[in-house]
């Protein structure tokens, strides 16, 4: 078998010098840890990290058609979207299906900026494409770096490197271009990790540049860098999706607990009418917060089971270091998705008992 | 790091020899790769454990690995540190993180295990 050409990001170099492990994902060779997943999470929770997501996707839509293709791809409503903010949003398929689940800014008045997942980019820029009709569709992800800065002295540490007021932003705000450790930079108040952060995009070249600025200016506050392991946990505990693992085309939004992003009555978008009739019957199943009641760990794939007989499967868990038990996100019918109730999980054959419980498992308070 | 008076499976655990007796633990390598131990799934004393087939699990934050008997017999001790302290196989894998004391029925099976330096050529292979 003949492996495919491998991508680095641009900060591949640092990553070694810092001693990352690295793994493969979605074609790329990211660092998945390096002082630890559990050290690295506290980190975050406790002071501030620094991610490297730059194999993340890019997308720029444009032109005075931008709105009405963008209206037609995502369910939630772009209508009302200010220049300098953004929105999160499911895009689907004519069954209800998600293609992909992004973040979309307005960075201009027809100017849209999509970031989208590693993994279905290439399959996201064909689909936005598709639906475009006469807006202009730029795929800018090897154009621009994302850094991923998350913490509760996230701010601090920026506003080192910045004289942009970013403590003015509101979560999900944009700058579209600020100087950032003197580089042109995106900036925008959002994050993948349930803490305070800001998600910073340079060009590509410049990103070494401006990671290796917040190292230094994070070092007095215990910056570390964090890699794709403790990204995972982080994102678990503030019950935010993983595409691919919780959220699929075969999954609906309004299944996972994602109805609140469906503005149906905006008007006409992809999957709409499959959606409206699920709502008129409502979902079957439901995506649920799950916490292991006993020593075991949820883990993608594992049987969920009632009465003896199997309900639904895990499709992400993790041990979780704020809990410190496991936790873990699962499909079962809608009937046994009150939080409280507790059904089985199938390990290793004994039954774990799990109980659902309301997302998400953690709420920063700072 | 892998001490000479150890021996060693292609799975990564450890024994050594006791009094007759075998304890078993898994080494410096596998406990790196796994990064942090949550949980260590043992059988209880007096079950049966046999030869290369496994006995247990290391739960990390991310994922199970699989624990091999590097010889066959009765588990006579399990490590009960281990509950409570389950980064103890991270912090020491040869010492206080050890997980069971077993009273060997095929002496045999212990001589055919890897040496210190057989197993170091086998993980120099794995990373190199």
């Amino acid at each position: 078998m003949v492996a495919a050409e491998l991508r680095r990001t641009p900060l591949h170099a640092a990553h070694v010098r810092l001693g990352a492990r690295f793994v493969l994902f979605a074609g790329w060779e990211i660092p998945v840890q390096y002082a630890g997943i559990i050290a690295e999470h506290r980190a975050v929770r406790e002071r501030a990290g620094l991610f490297d997501v730059s194999h993340m996707g890019e997308v720029i839509v444009e032109g005075p058609e931008a709105l009405a293709a963008l209206q037609r791809l995502v369910t939630n409503d772009v209508g009302s979207l200010e220049i300098g903010h953004g929105l999160y949003t499911p895009m689907c398929t004519p069954a209800g299906g998600i293609v992909d689940d992004l973040i979309l800014f307005r960075i201009a008045a027809e100017q849209y900026l999509l970031v989208v997942n590693a993994a279905t980019t290439a399959k996201d820029v064909a689909w936005i494409r598709d639906h475009a009709g006469s807006a202009t569709v730029r795929d800018i992800s090897s154009e621009i770096a994302l850094l991923a800065l998350q913490g509760p002295a996230a701010g601090r540490i920026l506003a080192r490197v910045t004289t942009a007021r970013i403590d003015e932003m509101r979560p999900f705000d944009a700058l579209p271009a600020v100087l950032v450790a003197g580089r042109t930079v995106f900036l925008s108040r959002t994050g993948y990790t349930g803490e305070d952060g800001y998600e910073i995009g340079p060009a590509w070249d410049d990103a070494p540049g401006v990671w290796d600025a917040l190292m230094e200016a994070g070092a007095a506050a215990g910056l570390v860098p964090v890699g794709l392991g403790a990204r995972d946990t982080l994102r678990l505990e503030a019950g935010l999706l993983l595409y691919g693992s919780d959220i699929d085309e075969r999954t609906s939004p309004l299944e996972a607990p994602l109805g609140w992003t469906v503005k149906f009555e905006k008007g006409d978008f992809i999957g709409r009418a499959a959606l409206l009739r699920q709502r008129a019957s409502g979902p079957a199943r439901r995506l649920a917060g799950l916490i292991a009641e006993a020593r075991a760990v949820p883990r993608h794939g594992y049987v969920l089971q009632s009465e003896g007989r199997p309900v639904g499967t895990v499709t992400s868990g993790a041990f979780s270091p704020t809990l410190q038990t496991g936790i873990g996100l699962g499909y079962l019918p809608r009937e046994l998705t009150e939080p409280g109730m507790v059904v089985a999980m199938a390990v290793r054959g004994r039954a774990v008992p799990i109980r659902v419980t309301r997302l998400p498992f953690y709420q920063a308070r700072h | 790091m892998y001490p000479e008076d150890l021996r060693y499976t292609r799975e990564h655990e450890w024994a050594r020899l006791e009094d007759g007796r075998v304890r078993v633990g898994i080494t410096q390598f596998a406990a790196e790769r796994l990064s942090d131990v949550v949980f260590v799934e043992l059988p209880a004393p007096g079950s049966t454990i046999t030869h290369l087939e496994t006995f247990g699990v290391v739960e990390s934050v991310k994922a199970v690995s699989d624990l091999y008997a590097p010889v066959s017999g009765k588990v006579v001790e399990v490590n009960p540190a281990l509950t409570e302290r389950p980064e103890l196989v991270n912090q020491d894998p040869y010492g206080a993180g050890w997980m069971l004391l077993v009273e060997p029925t095929d002496p045999a099976e212990f001589a055919g295990l890897l040496s210190a330096e057989a197993y170091r050529a086998l993980i120099g292979q794995e990373t190199g």
